[in-house]
């Protein structure tokens, strides 16, 4: 198929950037729509021009690297999926596709459609995490029994992959769904309960820090996360916060 | 507490605070309204009450200005700091393939419902206003009923009041059954609340639409 | 011992290690404060070890290429992670571990290694629950078990198909929380381009800002190398596009010995290739072979008819299929280690009954599954008498919760509902057991430098158990080099810190700016990845899960060939100061051009078939791998000398001490 595509460029953090048109043309619909990128890359080089820089690497669905606003939705029009996954089918020949990067303002361009998510980073260094040392003395493990269903929705919530789409769709650029999946993993845990106090209140100091907006709970983050995060994390992180906050 | 104060989730749940107390309010604000179409005097009886009683002057009236003045200041508050976490805003948004329009307009709808405020207390409060404290009227528990219905002659009043609650059933849409969100109350309860919450939204005002229509319809024959 | 010296410590095989930590030398914790370390590369093994290494007080700064330590390619593992934990009570140990390890790798690992991996297996998990991993649990809120290949015991945790994810999630964390303390700098979206030696010692590294393209100097006491394996050598793989052995390759030019470099895995079961335009091969975990059946169809004009488009797989009555791996290896039947598995498919498909358009393709089958699990549950929901239908639905909804995210991974690609009709499934690439060589210590042979996880060579021999490469990092990570490291850096304590001033930081620099400027500066005509693709089609048909001695020769020549022309008249676009994609491409196929030359030398001077490597040369009658123990029981480890194909050659002997040598069977 024949597809017209515009695509965001913009040379580096500090420039302007611009829409700029292409058509591309033997378009297959087996082809993932980063192989499609591939392809308008590979014809660029061969006509002596810069490629689009995109971010992405395993291209199976769970690094999270790979983004990209795609005809106004994060990852593309299917649903559970990364844009690594998300194949030309979907399209129809002589679609114009518009394609742009993942837009926060705690989310800066670095180049083309390539953006800078290491808010998401400083987000997890606040507090995701259990403050146990790593060299293995600990009790055995099935010493800690876990009820199955808190941990299956544990595993749930601890499927995100940091991609960011929760960000890109929130009209409001919220993180709420991304910091609610680790607070809700450590929260329903017996060994994450421990400091559940502090991580939660250093967790959405961050995020309010970072930049990102306030959720109004729209649901957009959860019908466009690819793996399907509930919102129901974000109600708990919400119970979790005010928990932390009237203990003191 | 000024960390807590400025974090958003605070802010969110102030938000669902006032919200819900406004709900509230406009359940009783309903409930006597009803009087006026069911039973004149007892809307002119209990109307009385609450223009006089010191109770509801003093300490409920302010509380409820509060409440309003909280929900629209914070709720603009907050739209300005989200319109700030994305400066750079999509070529292309697709924002229906994800979100409700209720859900993602609700400062369009608010601020329609505050505009419609400013009519609205012009045409009671200010008129209370004037009659009890610059003209210095007596006291007159049967006048409530006739006032009322008066207003709801002129066409273009009844218009906006009927445009002005399909918004804030728009509003209510969202933001009733939100507000439980925002408090992190989600369980297995959650499903029959949201109905509650729907059923809510859609009732109330088109029972304050009724209301209106009915006094448009049926106006006082001198 | 000559010159290499594995450094395994003497005495019974269950006691090495403990005697080992007992001797080694320890760093004061006031000490540790004045070290630094660098670690390259941040998934399980990289993570695990700046984690670990910080907590113990050193100062580490990481690297990785990646915009988050979170996104490296451990990411991607889907089935479980062993330990001998014997939760089960199916006769479980760590002999037995270590016992299937040694086996399922064809007898070229090193005994005092794969113990201690066994040994500190159950460690891993006992810390990753600490840790917070939501590993999967049964009713009564205890770990759950499942099955992998060639091996007779359920020991593999998991957490659904995405174990991969939480173990490293878990060692972010653990990252993360050494970054909060400011114990770790992390450089994301940074490569390393040259390892630094002062003095014959590894003392830091040349990186560039991937950002903004600066080449920069780090400067540390040690240099931990867990850059993970160079599957993406083949161009097709189910590694991460970015998987790269830019920081090995570069560490084996500065003197470090590449190990065993043709033993690679090719798993048996991925989504086959659809068409010129792939880019990478996304596989379907090996758990599913717990309840999937292998099978292509028993008749010629069958598979035909199947290729064809005539004839659809559940058309095919059951006695006209051929349950190949049931057939040839009743014992293990589905089950079989993955170099089996996946030369059985070949096999098949090289015979004409290979099931997709290409002929590249076999079945895997669920429907005995779903129809087994179907029953059991009906039977335990009370239903009487159900129906087929019925069954089957039961069944899909058991199969959808241990599957799930797998057979949606699968209808999103191939647009086939799995449920229904069977995957079709083709081996690639996937591990590589090579890797730098390394001591005990985990230190390779530039003093200082060491290496852990998919990056060394030291645990899997000639090919890797299911489940076990998450064992491996973790265990080296977490568990093994930060005590080893102790013993080298204790000489340090005194050292300072490294000036990276010194002529040999100026002089590497020098080398890494001519480089980049070389390839920057080709005027020819053809992008990184035609070269990438050609060098995959060289290595995938020459060096790929069958080999001779004829291909061989010729993909070195080939190989040789390409490079020459690829630095003649590679085209990267834009420059070199700023983010450039296709500059770092071109940096990571130079080094797999030079690689592939390695790896196919080490093929052909390997004249036996063991694991992942088979030559067609070396084959019983019946078609199974002929190993030659006599000649051929040792480590090949490569000193670079200029050319790949110059590559001197060195052994280091294997001593099995606690294991008999058998011919591996499976049947």
């Amino acid at each position: 198929m024949n597809l017209n595509l515009k695509v965001w460029r913009q040379n580096d953090a500090h420039a302007k950037g611009k829409m700029v048109d292409y058509s591309i043309s033997g378009i297959d619909g087996d082809m993932s729509f980063l192989e499609m990128l591939d392809i308008l890359n590979e014809n660029l080089i061969n006509e002596g021009k810069e490629p689009v820089e995109f971010d992405h690497d395993c291209r199976e669905g769970i690094c999270g690297s790979c983004s990209l606003q795609i005809n106004g939705e994060p990852h593309g029009p299917d649903k559970f999926i990364t844009t690594c996954q998300l194949h030309m089918r979907k399209f129809k020949d002589g679609d114009t596709i518009v394609i742009e990067p993942f837009r926060a303002t705690a989310f800066p361009v670095i180049k083309d459609l390539v953006v800078d998510r290491s808010s998401f980073d400083r987000i997890q260094q606040a507090g995701g995490y259990i403050s146990v040392n790593t060299s293995g003395n600990t009790v055995d493990a099935n010493a800690i029994p876990v009820q199955k269903e808190a941990a299956d929705t544990a595993m749930d919530a601890a499927t995100c992959i940091g991609c960011g789409a929760c960000v890109a769709a929130c009209k409001n650029a919220s993180a709420m769904l991304f910091t609610s999946a680790k607070v809700s993993q450590f929260a329903l845990l017996p060994q994450g309960q421990v400091e559940a106090t502090e991580r939660v209140k250093n967790m959405v100091r961050q995020m309010d820090l970072e930049g990102f907006g306030n959720c109004t709970n729209t649901g957009a983050c959860e019908v466009e996360c690819p793996k399907g995060i509930s919102l129901e994390n974000i109600a708990r992180m919400n119970r979790e916060y005010l928990k932390a906050n009237l203990k003191g | 507490m000024s960390a807590l104060i400025s974090s958003s989730i605070a802010r969110k749940v102030v938000m669902a605070l006032s919200g819900l107390f406004l709900v509230l309010f406009l359940a009783q604000h309903f409930t006597i309204n009803l009087t006026s179409v069911i039973a004149p005097d007892t809307f002119n009886e209990w109307s009385h009450f609450m223009g006089y009683n010191p109770l509801v002057q003093y300490i409920l009236q302010p509380i409820l200005v509060a409440g309003i003045i909280i929900h629209f200041v914070m709720g603009i508050a907050l739209e300005i700091q989200n319109n700030r976490s994305r400066k750079i805003g999509y070529v292309r948004y697709n924002g229906s393939a994800n979100a409700p329009w209720t859900s993602r307009n609700m400062i369009v709808t608010g601020l329609v419902v505050l505009a419609f405020l400013g009519l609205h207390m012009y045409d009671f409060w200010v008129h209370e206003m004037a009659y009890k404290y610059l003209e210095s009227n007596p006291e007159d528990p049967t006048r409530y009923y006739a006032e009322t219905v008066e207003k709801f002659e002129p066409i273009w009043r009844t218009v906006i009041y009927v445009i002005a609650f399909v918004l804030l059933a728009m509003h209510l849409w969202h933001g009733f059954s939100s507000s439980f969100q925002s408090m992190g109350w989600n369980n297995k309860y959650s499903a029959g609340l949201q109905t509650f919450t729907k059923i809510y939204a859609i009732a109330i005002p088109a029972g304050f639409i009724f209301i209106a229509l009915y006094h448009h319809f049926n106006p006082i024959t001198h | 011992m000559g010159i290499l010296d594995s450094k395994v410590p003497l005495g019974p095989l269950a006691d090495k290690w403990t005697k080992h930590k007992n001797e080694i030398n320890l760093v004061n914790p006031a000490n540790k404060r004045n070290i630094d370390v660098i670690v390259v590369g941040t998934g399980l093994a990289g993570g695990s070890a700046a984690a670990t290494l910080a907590e113990l007080g050193y100062n580490v700064k990481t690297f990785c290429y990646q915009d988050s330590p979170r996104r490296a390619h451990s990411i991607a593992a889907q089935g479980g992670i062993n330990a001998a934990k014997n939760y089960q009570g199916d006769g479980d140990s760590n002999y037995r571990l270590f016992y299937d390890t040694i086996k399922g790798g064809d007898y070229r690992s090193r005994e005092g290694n794969v113990y201690r991996l066994a040994e500190v297996s159950s460690n891993i998990i006992d810390q990753c629950v600490a840790q917070g991993v939501p590993f999967a649990r049964e009713y009564g809120g205890l770990l759950d078990n499942r099955s992998f290949g060639g091996v007779l015991v359920s020991r593999t945790f998991y957490a659904k198909g995405q174990t991969g994810q939480q173990l490293l999630l878990g060692a972010y964390a653990a990252m993360n929380r050494q970054i909060n303390r400011g114990k770790i700098k992390a450089y994301n979206r940074h490569e390393m381009l040259d390892l630094v030696l002062v003095d014959g010692k590894a003392r830091g590294i040349i990186a560039r800002d991937l950002v903004s393209g600066e080449i920069q100097r780090h400067s540390a006491h040690a240099v931990v190398l867990a850059s993970g394996g160079y599957g993406n050598v083949f161009f097709l793989s189910t590694n991460a596009m970015g998987s790269n052995v830019m920081a090995a390759w570069r560490a084996h030019r500065r003197g470090a010995f590449f190990a065993n470099p043709c033993f690679t895995q090719i798993h048996p079961t991925c989504i086959p290739v659809s068409g010129d335009h792939q880019s990478k091969l996304t596989l379907m975990s090996e758990s599913l072979r717990n309840d999937g059946r292998i099978w292509v169809p028993a008749k010629m004009e069958d598979a035909v008819a199947i290729r064809e488009g005539k004839l659809k797989p559940t058309q095919i009555k059951e006695e006209d299929r051929d349950y190949y791996l049931e057939r040839r290896y009743p014992a293990f039947g589905n089950l079989v280690p993955r170099d089996v598995a996946s030369r059985a498919a070949k096999e098949r498909c090289d015979a004409g009954f290979g099931v997709n358009k290409t002929g590249e393709a076999v079945y895997l089958d669920f429907s005995a599954a779903i129809m087994r699990y179907g029953k059991e549950k009906a039977l335990t929901s009370g239903i009487k008498d159900p129906s087929d239908d019925t069954v089957r639905k039961l069944g899909e909804e058991v199969v959808e919760a241990k599957y799930g995210n797998l057979f949606q991974m699968y209808e999103k690609i191939v647009d086939e509902n799995p449920y229904k009709t069977p995957m079709m499934i083709y081996p690639a690439v996937h591990y590589t057991m090579g890797g730098l060589w390394v001591d005990y210590n985990l230190q390779t042979t530039i003093p200082g430098c060491y290496a852990a996880g998919e990056a060394n060579f030291s645990d899997h021999g000639a090919n890797r158990l299911g489940a076990s490469a998450l064992m491996q990092g973790l265990a080296d990570g977490y568990f093994v080099l930060p005590y080893t490291i102790g013993d080298y850096l204790s000489d340090d304590i005194r050292t300072g810190p490294i000036s990276t001033e010194s002529p040999e930081f100026e002089h590497a620099e020098k080398e890494v700016r001519e480089r980049i400027e070389k390839l920057m500066s080709g005027k020819g005509k053809n992008s990184v990845d035609y070269y990438h693709k050609k060098l995959g089609k060289i290595m995938w048909n020459k060096c790929g899960m069958a080999r001779n001695a004829e291909g061989l020769q010729e993909a070195i020549k080939e190989i040789s060939e390409l490079r020459k022309d690829f630095w003649e008249n590679v085209k990267v676009p834009g420059e070199s100061k700023s983010m450039n994609q296709e500059l770092e491409k071109a940096g990571r196929v130079a080094d797999f051009l030079e690689l592939g030359e390695l790896f196919a030398k080490d093929a052909l001077h390997r004249q036996e078939s063991c694991g992942g490597h088979f030559r067609e040369e070396y084959q019983t009658p019946e078609g199974e791998a002929l190993r030659d123990d006599e000649n051929f029981k040792y480590v090949a480890a490569w000193e670079y000398k200029g050319e790949p194909k110059d590559a001197e050659l060195h052994k280091e002997e294997l001593v099995y001490e606690n294991i008999e040598l058998k011919t591996r069977s499976y049947k």
